[in-house]
């Protein structure tokens, strides 16, 4: 099942790749290919990102279940852990924040092993942490790097991202540090899901789906700009066309552009669209949690459950008529003589 | 020849031959179900489920092949579940979001000790979302099980009923996961999906249905109650001297006190529950225990939502009819879970009671204004800090004590200083276990939600070997000789753990401790603790023959 898993995922990688190919070769293509496969692949995107969020808000939140990784507050001279426990919206978001930012429930991790006698070892384990956080932080990067494809003159922002991003100033052009962090750390990610026997076992064709796709993109931006050097003109002309919905010269952008681009173009566009439908939503969802997004405050503040219903109890008055003479008898006091 | 649902069949060796890293050849939806006794527990009887109203009352057997389910148990269950979709945000976005990253695969006390990758948090939940993912989403529609998706079937319906009834609802992988994904929710919306095909454990039904009628999971009808509580307020006397009084329904008090009713049958819970009625007749608290309230503990939390409401009515009904100002609770894992995040939604608004104040100190218990709730070592340690009680930590000076954070008031509501800071006030010898398995990070006993029956026995032993590993880390380093906790829970089942991953160490609660520290007012020359063991250098001296 596994060895299927990671097979299929990587042909269907290869095979979006070689369809984006082939559509940069054929003639006449470009359009399809340049301008209305990246719209639509917008449009599934950001509709199916609001559906899923919409579908997620839409749902109740009927109990307050935080998780409370600290110190509750109760007594004035106990001190509170305010992030890990938050008791108002200040440390709820903080919480969340360092959650978001910095994957502080991961940063937790710990590998337990079990050795000879019964004893059980527990170590710091931050590989994962790592690599997440490498990839997810140069992703960013990377995506607001490109801001500078659809916008003319280029924002301050983005310059000084590229100049930091930068620094190491090897090759022609520039290497960017986040290039090498995201193929670092998705090749890390992948190899940890194919070598850990037990993140192994549970992987399923999503999780190497999403890893192919990413590598596929990243690998295929890296040979564009380091390799085959691709026309970056016309690619943001192409790119600005689109952002400024001017089809005829996007259009005109898109005929000019070697077939690989269209390689890479394409795999991003199956990402937009696999975006939603796949576990990537984790990206919104996390805002969401009930157990990190809530404060501790459930015996300060009463909270509401909106669909809340009578539901079938046992009464004292019945209670008491079972037992009456019983407890007349054990000296309980009772409603009833 | 011990049986399976006895520890000596256990053979300690053979327990530990536990290999993590090598999962079955055969992928999870292809490895059926290896049921062996000592590893489930059996159905819920139909006189229980008759109690309760609950569908599809019937006798059956884990080992038939007809479980009896209803003719139309697929739709029942699919329905059942696009109406929780639909109620839970959780249960939705728990479904959605995760990435199987893994991070959760070895937090789970039952993988650490058992080995069995479905014990893994993330795929006990696979066993969940696949079906899910089937009926509900496009992928899985589309995809079928090249996406993680796969039939719902009888099968299927089994091993949820042996899985879900392998976690114990401990919440220690919510910790670890970076979208907090909560295996406890996960697990209480499969066991509600499994009751509505009348599929529950007896050992969780059948306190149920003894809560729903006498008020408490062990069926102690109130003269039993009574009865009882007199047999300790004889081994109090006997201990102390002091004769008290026990107050049972009584209106007008000013505080209900609604222990687990764990605390009333068997050692060491009985200590606890000794020393609550000590505590409070030496401060001359103006309570009253309640024969119909006379529980806390609520196993509808291993049953269903509805079922958490139903058996926790009783507590704010009975507030009112007694007409007290607030409520006190005692010390109990599970309970608090409910107390604290359920109760005051579930059955409240509290409007007719009052902000909890101690009549002591004058200590507003601001923490507890909606759900007029307080903690017992809530109000332990606002008295000690207020020297309040007369303490005497030498008399502990035997005791060499580590503290188990119980799960539900670790992970539910985060008290971790307070029963510390009471057990070093009435203790000089304390000793933490390792931080990996303490505060947040602690690990269950491995018979909470239901789980602590003797047919379960090889579960509850691999269950608990991480925190029997730490406990005995610190016998060895510390010389540690009790564990103290503040789960009636625990005190029934770590008692076994310890007993067989950490001979020679005791359980006690909180209360037994500060109750024998205490030097109360017009006790006699003491010599005994409330287990009516002699205190070493209070000896009686008439027996050592060494009088001046």
């Amino acid at each position: 099942m596994n060895a299927t898993n990671v097979l299929v995922s990587l042909a269907a990688v290869v095979l979006l790749f070689l369809v984006g190919l082939l559509g940069g070769m054929g003639s006449g293509l470009g359009v399809l290919f340049g301008v209305v496969i990246p719209y639509l692949a917008l449009a599934v995107f950001l509709v199916g990102l609001v559906h899923r969020v919409l579908t997620w808000a839409g749902a109740p939140v009927p109990f307050r279940i935080t998780t409370t990784c600290g110190q509750e507050k109760s007594l004035p001279w106990i001190k509170q852990a305010k992030l890990d426990n938050p008791s108002s919206f200040p440390g709820v978001a903080g919480r969340m924040a360092l959650e978001v930012l910095f994957f502080r429930s991961l940063l937790r991790n710990t590998k337990s092993e079990l050795h000879e006698g019964g004893k059980v070892a527990y170590a710091t384990s931050l590989g994962l942490w790592l690599g997440a956080m490498a990839f997810h932080w140069s992703m960013l990067v990377i995506i607001l790097r490109h801001l500078r494809l659809v916008s003319s003159p280029t924002p301050a922002f983005v310059a000084f991202i590229q100049q930091v991003d930068g620094f190491l100033e090897i090759s022609v052009p520039v290497l960017y540090v986040s290039t090498v962090l995201f193929l670092a750390a998705l090749a890390y990610l992948l190899w940890r899901r194919l070598a850990q026997a037990q993140v192994r076992y549970i992987s399923l064709f999503d999780d190497y789906f999403a890893l192919f796709l990413l590598l596929g993109i990243g690998l295929s931006g890296f040979w564009l700009r380091h390799v085959a050097k691709t026309d970056i003109v016309a690619v943001k002309e192409l790119a600005v066309g689109l952002a400024t919905v001017n089809l005829g010269g996007a259009a005109d952008a898109a005929a000019r552009i070697a077939p690989l681009f269209y390689g890479h173009l394409f795999l991003v566009c199956a990402l937009l669209v696999y975006f939603p439908l796949s576990k990537l939503v984790h990206m919104p969802g996390v805002f969401l949690s009930p157990t990190r997004n809530l404060a501790n405050t459930n015996r300060m503040v009463r909270h509401v459950n909106p669909w809340d219903y009578p539901v079938k109890t046992h009464s004292y008055e019945a209670y008491e008529d079972e037992w009456r003479e019983k407890m007349k008898a054990s000296g309980v006091p009772v409603e009833k003589e | 020849m011990a049986k399976f649902d006895e520890v000596a069949y256990y053979n300690r060796d053979d327990l530990l031959k536990v290999d993590h890293d090598s999962p079955p050849q055969t992928g999870w939806m292809d490895t059926p179900v290896d049921w062996r006794p000592g590893s489930y527990i059996y159905p819920g009887k139909a006189k229980n489920l008759k109690i309760l109203d609950l569908p599809n009352p019937r006798e059956w057997a884990v080992t038939d092949d007809d479980w009896k389910l209803p003719e139309n148990w697929k739709q029942i269950v699919l329905e059942g579940m696009a109406e929780r979709l639909k109620k839970y945000r959780s249960f939705k976005l728990f479904m959605d979001t995760c990435v199987r990253c893994g991070a959760c695969a070895d937090k789970c006390h039952f993988f650490i000790g058992g080995g069995d990758p479905k014990n893994m948090p993330v795929l006990r939940a696979e066993l969940l979302r696949s079906v899910y993912r089937k009926d509900f989403t496009a992928m899985g529609k589309v995809l079928g099980k090249l996406a993680g998706a796969r039939e719902l079937t009888v099968d299927v319906i089994k091993e949820w009923f042996y899985y879900f009834y392998q976690c114990t609802e401990c919440r220690r992988c919510s910790v670890f996961c970076p979208f907090g994904i909560d295996t406890a929710e996960i697990t209480m919306f499969a066991r509600e999906l499994m009751g509505l095909l009348g599929l529950y454990i007896n050992w969780a039904i059948e306190p149920v249905a003894n809560c729903y009628r006498f008020g408490n999971h062990l069926a102690i009808p109130p003269h039993g109650m009574v009865d009882t509580l007199d047999f300790m307020v004889d081994d109090i006397e006997e201990a102390t001297g002091i004769k008290l009084e026990v107050p049972y329904n009584k209106k007008g008090a000013e505080v209900l006190f609604i222990p687990p009713s764990g605390d009333y049958v068997a050692a060491p819970g009985i200590y606890t529950c000794m020393g609550y009625m000590l505590m409070f007749h030496e401060l001359g608290l103006d309570y009253t225990f309640s024969t119909y309230a006379s529980e806390g503990g609520n196993f509808g939390l291993f049953t269903s939502h509805e079922m958490i409401k139903r058996l926790n009515s009783k507590i704010y009904a009975e507030a009112k009819r007694l007409g007290v100002k607030w409520i006190l609770g005692g010390e109990c894992g599970h309970m608090w879970r409910v107390l604290h995040q359920y109760m005051d939604t579930c059955n409240g608004p509290a409007d007719f009671l009052e902000v909890p104040k101690s009549p002591f100190t004058g200590t507003v218990f601001e923490n507890a204004r909606s759900s007029k709730v307080v903690h017992i070592t809530e109000f332990f340690a606002d008295l000690i800090r207020h020297g309040k009680l007369n303490l005497d930590p030498s008399r502990n000076d035997h005791i060499r004590v580590t503290f188990h954070d119980s799960c539900n008031p670790a992970r539910a509501m985060g008290i971790f200083e307070e029963p510390r800071y009471v057990i070093k006030s009435v203790c000089n010898n304390f000793f933490e276990m390792p931080e990996n398995t303490i505060r947040e990070q602690t690990f269950c006993c491995g018979g909470g939600a239901g789980l602590g029956t003797d047919e379960n026995m090889e579960m509850r032993l691999r269950g608990g070997l991480p925190r029997g590993a730490a406990v005995r880390y610190v016998q060895e380093k510390h010389g540690v000789n009790q564990l103290a906790c503040m789960c009636a829970i625990d005190r029934a089942t770590l008692v076994t753990v310890c007993d067989y991953w950490a001979p020679g160490v005791q359980v006690t609660g909180i209360t037994e401790l500060v109750a024998n520290a205490t030097i109360f007012k017009g006790e006699k020359k003491r010599t005994q603790n409330l287990r009516l063991e002699p205190i070493p250098g209070m000896e009686d001296e008439d027996e050592d023959g060494d009088e001046e």
